[in-house]
């Protein structure tokens, strides 16, 4: 029996040997990818690019569903399977996988002025150079101005609050039959940007997660009332359960929603699916009691440290980091440069539409006024398990399973026994 | 017509060269197994015709079995079990720390309790209605009907597609401004939000799960259907019974055999609902369709911090669960078989 | 129940058949509709999906959708060199006209008429509708087929979805051979053992498989999918049931000719088995075709990635490409209509004659 089942074994793992593709004469690097629109074709030629200056090295695309490199990447991190370069959105969670490329990059000074903050992201305990941010996002909302002009209402301005909004966007709606006058996508990290400007500060004083206080509680309150008096529709927020994501852009560019607080992303989304349907535009922050911001955030593309070649590794990414090649990538994604140099201009984004332009100025510009307190949860490195307990609570809340007040008492239990976990 | 006769011939003669293909397959393991048969015996042989399936069982089902029983007496992160830590029945006793386990909320782990209810909700009205359809339908194309064939294949087409495939389409029709709201308004009713609606969404998660794996039944019914004697319905229409008595006395009863293989494989199927109804209502609203394999799922996989510890023992639960059922099962072949 | 085989189709029982000639039992009408709601149930949602799959994003998100995919019409004017689009414009008068924008500024169009190019009109945005006809948005099906490398995605899906459904079809038909002919000690003990995993979905122990899967090196081969689902009980179940039909003289008889067991396996019970065999055949196809989320944790490469994989990578994170994620479900519904089709007869005399003793 024992034997049998060795010979299987064996004939098993010949087969597979010969089933993965043999080692060639050249260095084989794998970078695996998800796309949101079309960034991959983007990065390709780029690549295509590198491979032309390195012969010697290959590298290719692994293009992935999101839901992989969420969920199945950890595990393979974890079994020592992974590939060489990922673009990852967990950008603290996985940061004990990447490998630190500061002996392999040419000059570790341009990664540092360059990608700075982000660099603290990716390495939230130390100071490796680790990726770059493919795309840094703010978050931030989109208004329907041509209901705006429609309805007749004159749209807040400069400095103007959530309540304002939320009491002009009534307005427009009830005035054009609009079935949802509000809209925010279903996600943690959507949320944590309007409490903070409420006055959450995410953190105690000795930086250790203190999710709920009062300004926390303000935005959540808001929340549920918008939610129960029909300025905000149950359908994204009451429909799904747990963490899941859910985005009002489908019911936006249809026009069923006058305001959409959503993020930078969308942009060449809109440009594509609405184009010149409305004028779909991108306004600055509003106003809180603490402050008038939203949340930074954003995809990276990081070394993994099993890499085999982490020579190669190095020298792709120095490649890919390197100014022009970035400005390319950013100006034909449509993305928001997470490239300080580039951040100030230097990026010619390849649209006509005068809304993504003005869009893509309104995050751009955004970025200097988003609170501290949101780049600290942002560079947090545990920061998905304060955005899960807060969204799937108040999820609870909302639909009236739990009552507010239970509600955050379960975020903080939620919190409390993910990180014993995690510390254990 | 010619066309026809001509397709025939061709299917004919590739079953032909693929049955001469299998002949040819199953040669190349004549000699050696001759060889093995002299050495072990005719007694031994049936261990060898098990072998294969065995060592795969093993190999992919026993020991991650094992693996998964002892995951549940550990905690933290780690993938690797010589890595993660001891933690003693830690997990199960927060999985069963409850003040009254009727009230969910009560619960310090209160998703599990919220999914281990909506399952066994979801699973009496799926298999209650599942059973019904599959009867009705199965008594139907048991008649006498013009395109009995196409009709069968009709009601059977949907098993045939994946449960993210059959999710997707019916989310697709069942959304805001899907073609069912289009349909409500046409006819001057109200939009309805389905998956606002804890009712709703549990209601067309059953519905869909249905749909779906209905026809699978239904067959099974009507090869039950098919092997009852004709004759004793022409003794009974001799004697002038009526059809209601008919069906109760003679149909309802030699039906039942295949009828208990339908109950228990749904109620097992039903307790392992988990993608069908993920993509469709993504558990909500809140938790309403929120099943216990969703709930194991995303404890040891979707969590940012990863709890294969409590997850494997939330697993143990739920198989302690189906051995009942299955014990159940077992019983229920046994009288079937005696009976 | 012994007699499974296929009854004559002249019953005339009170159940299936109708009553009286050209008279119409209540059940008769009952079941004409019920089997027309069936038929429009069933295949209503598949022929929705193919409809819609054939739609731009724009057209997608249409309320009330558009039962035939459309689009707008546009229009070359004269003095003006992109085509223009072209509305419906109700006029002062009430009558309506079609006319092309030239832009839209807020609520205002600018609009001309084609056929007088050099005077534009201003119209309110809410006194046009778009003109449009019937047109397939392509494009969902040949943007993804040429982006990827599709021919390899489905290459591989065919290699797995063969090799292991005649992997599955070999072991479990011997298993099930095992359990079902010979009477040996421990037979019960592993019947029981098998019923008792047709319980578990592998939902469930998905990480510990994945750490075998590993240790034996297999992440990124095919063989990974392939043979972890290979042992299926189901499988085994289904066969072992058929299997205890067959008359046990038959196989006395062979071993009296001294017939080896093996030949009495291959060449005496596997042929009578043939309508179970198709049965499991069919599911095992289905099962392994339509695999998602197991190859996605094992398979990262994309030299190695099935087609369902392949064709999720259209699920990003802040958006899904609904158009093409449409349009590639109805591609990898093909084969299995194909199958469907070829195999129908099978299936549904297969399922009904094996239908569990």
């Amino acid at each position: 029996m024992t034997i049998n089942l060795k010979t299987l074994l064996t004939v098993t793992s010949v087969a597979a040997a010969l089933m993965a593709s043999p080692a060639l004469a050249q260095t084989e690097l794998r970078m695996m990818w998800y796309n949101d629109g079309s960034e991959g074709e983007v990065m390709q030629t780029i690549l295509d690019r590198f491979e032309a200056d390195n012969p010697d090295i290959t590298v290719v695309l692994d293009v992935v569903p999101y839901k992989a490199v969420l969920e199945s990447l950890p595990i393979q991190l974890a079994a020592g399977a992974g590939p060489d370069i990922a673009r990852v959105t967990d950008l603290g969670g996985l940061s004990e996988y990447y490998l630190d490329l500061s002996p392999y990059v040419s000059d570790t000074e341009y990664w540092e002025t360059s990608f700075g903050p982000f660099l603290d992201w990716l390495a939230p305990d130390s100071d490796r150079i680790s990726g770059f941010m493919t795309q840094l996002t703010v978050t931030g909302p989109y208004v329907n101005k041509t209901l705006f002009e429609q309805a007749e209402v004159t749209m807040p301005g400069e400095g103007a609050t959530w309540d304002d909004w939320a009491t002009a966007v009534v307005v427009v709606a009830d005035k054009l039959d609009i079935p949802i006058p509000m809209a925010w996508d279903r996600s943690g990290h959507r949320v944590a940007g309007p409490a903070i400007a409420m006055g959450a500060k995410m953190f105690d004083t000795e930086g250790n997660p203190a999710l709920v206080d009062d300004g926390l509680k303000k935005m959540a309150q808001r929340l549920y009332d918008w939610h129960q008096d029909g300025t905000m529709s149950k359908e994204l927020w009451g429909s799904v359960s747990g963490s899941t994501y859910l985005g009002a852009n489908e019911d936006f560019a249809n026009a069923q929603v006058v305001f959409y607080m959503s993020g930078s992303w969308q942009i060449p989304q809109f440009a594509n699916k609405i184009g010149d349907a409305f004028d779909w535009w991108a306004v600055p922050a509003p106003c809180g009691d603490a402050a008038c911001t939203g949340m930074p955030g954003g995809a990276a593309l990081v070394a993994l440290q099993d890499t085999k070649h982490p020579e190669e590794v190095g020298k792709l990414m120095d490649f890919l980091a390197q100014e022009e090649n970035l400005a390319e990538f950013y100006g034909k994604t449509l993305f928001i440069p997470g490239h300080l140099g580039l951040a100030t201009g230097g990026v010619e984004f390849a649209t006509d539409d005068p809304r993504a332009k003005h869009a893509l100025e309104t995050f751009s510009g955004a970025v200097p006024t988003i609170s501290q307190t949101a780049f600290d949860l942002q560079g947090y490195k545990n920061n998905r398990v304060l955005f899960n307990a807060l969204i799937s609570r108040l999820n609870e809340a909302i639909v009236g399973e739990l009552t507010l007040e239970q509600a955050y008492g379960r975020m903080e239990e939620d919190v409390a026994n993910q990180l014993a976990e995690l510390n254990r | 017509m010619a066309n026809l006769t001509d397709r025939i011939k061709i299917s004919d003669r590739l079953a032909g060269v693929a049955a001469w293909l299998v002949l040819q397959f199953f040669r190349i393991f004549e000699i050696p197994l001759s060889l093995i048969q002299r050495i072990v015996g005719v007694r031994g042989m049936p261990w060898i015709f098990l072998l294969p399936n065995l060592a795969f069982f093993g190999l992919f089902v026993v020991i991650p079995l094992c693996i998964n029983f002892a995951f549940s007496f550990t905690g933290g992160t780690d993938l690797f079990l010589s890595d993660r830590i001891y933690t003693g029945t830690e997990q199960y006793g927060f999985l069963l720390d409850c003040e009254t386990f009727g009230d969910p909320i009560t619960c310090r782990e209160d998703r599990f309790w919220k999914g281990l209810y909506n399952t066994a909700t979801f699973t009496v009205f799926q298999v209650t209605f599942l059973v019904l359809f599959s009867m009705i339908t199965a008594l139907i194309l048991n008649r006498e009907i013009r395109g009995r064939g196409f009709f069968r294949a009709v009601f059977f087409f949907p098993v045939l597609l994946s449960p993210v495939v059959v999710a997707l389409i019916w989310k697709w029709i069942l959304l805001r401004d899907g073609i069912m709201n289009a349909f409500l308004v046409s006819v001057g009713l109200d939009k309805i939000l389905f998956f606002v609606s804890p009712e709703w969404s549990m209601f067309w998660a059953v519905f869909v799960s249905i749909w779906a794996h209905m026809g699978f039944y239904t067959l099974i019914l009507l090869a039950g259907l098919q092997a009852i004697p004709p004759d004793l319905y022409e003794a009974a229409e001799m004697d002038g019974t009526s059809k209601e008595r008919v069906f109760w006395r003679i149909t309802l009863p030699l039906l039942w055999p295949n009828l208990l293989v339908v109950v228990v494989l749904a109620l097992i199927k039903g307790v392992q609902i988990f993608d069908e109804v993920f993509v469709l209502t993504g558990g909500g609203p809140g938790t309403a369709t929120q099943f216990i394999v969703q709930y194991i799922y995303n404890t040891g996989f979707t969590e940012p911090v990863r709890n294969f510890g409590l997850a494997s023992a939330a697993s143990i639960v739920l198989g302690l669960v189906l051995f009942v059922l299955t014990i159940t099962q077992l019983a229920a072949t046994r009288a079937r078989d005696n009976g | 129940m012994a007699d499974t085989s296929t009854q004559p189709r002249t019953l005339k029982s009170l159940i299936t058949a109708r009553r009286g000639r050209g008279r119409l039992h209540w059940t008769d009408v009952f079941s004409y509709t019920y089997l027309f709601l069936g038929v429009l149930l069933m295949f209503g949602p598949v022929v929705w999906l193919v409809l819609s799959s054939f739609k731009t994003p724009a057209g997608l998100i249409e309320f009330p959708p558009t039962l035939l995919p459309l689009g707008q019409i546009e229009v070359v004017v004269e003095g003006y060199e992109k085509p223009l689009l072209l509305f419906d414009v109700v006029q002062e008068d009430g009558t309506t006209k079609q006319l092309a924008q030239v832009r839209r500024i807020g609520i205002i169009s600018q609009m001309v008429d084609p056929e007088n190019p050099d005077k534009t009109v201003r119209v309110p945005i809410d006194q046009r509708v778009k003109v449009r006809e019937f047109r397939l948005a392509v494009e969902n099906y040949t943007d993804p087929l040429k982006r990827f490398n599709f021919v390899g995605f489905l290459n591989n899906s065919i290699i797995v979805t063969t090799v292991a459904t005649v992997i599955t079809l070999l072991i479990n038909s011997m298993a099930a051979y095992a359990l079902s002919i010979y009477e040996f000690r421990g037979r019960n003990a592993i019947m029981l053992f098998v019923i008792c995993t047709l319980m578990i979905p592998i939902t469930v122990i998905l990480v510990p498989v994945y750490l075998v899967v590993t240790q034996l090196g297999m992440i990124n081969s095919l063989w990974a999918v392939i043979l972890p689902g290979a042992a299926t009980p189901t499988g085994v179940f289904l066969l072992r049931q058929y299997m205890l039909t067959i008359p046990k003289d038959l196989i006395e008889a062979a071993r009296m000719d001294k017939a080896s067991e093996w030949s009495i396996y291959s060449k005496v019970v596997m042929p009578l088995t043939m309508p179970a065999i198709a049965v499991l055949a069919i599911f095992s196809i289905m099962w392994r075709w339509n695999e998602f989320l197991w190859p996605l944790i094992v398979l990262t490469r994309t030299e190695v990635h099935t087609l369902q994989v392949g064709l999720n990578a259209f699920q990003g994170e802040l958006n899904v490409q609904w158009h093409y994620i449409l349009a590639m479900t109805v591609v990898t519904l093909i084969p299995v209509v194909v199958v469907f089709a070829f195999l129908q007869k099978f299936i549904t005399t297969g399922i009904a004659s094996s239908g569990m003793k």
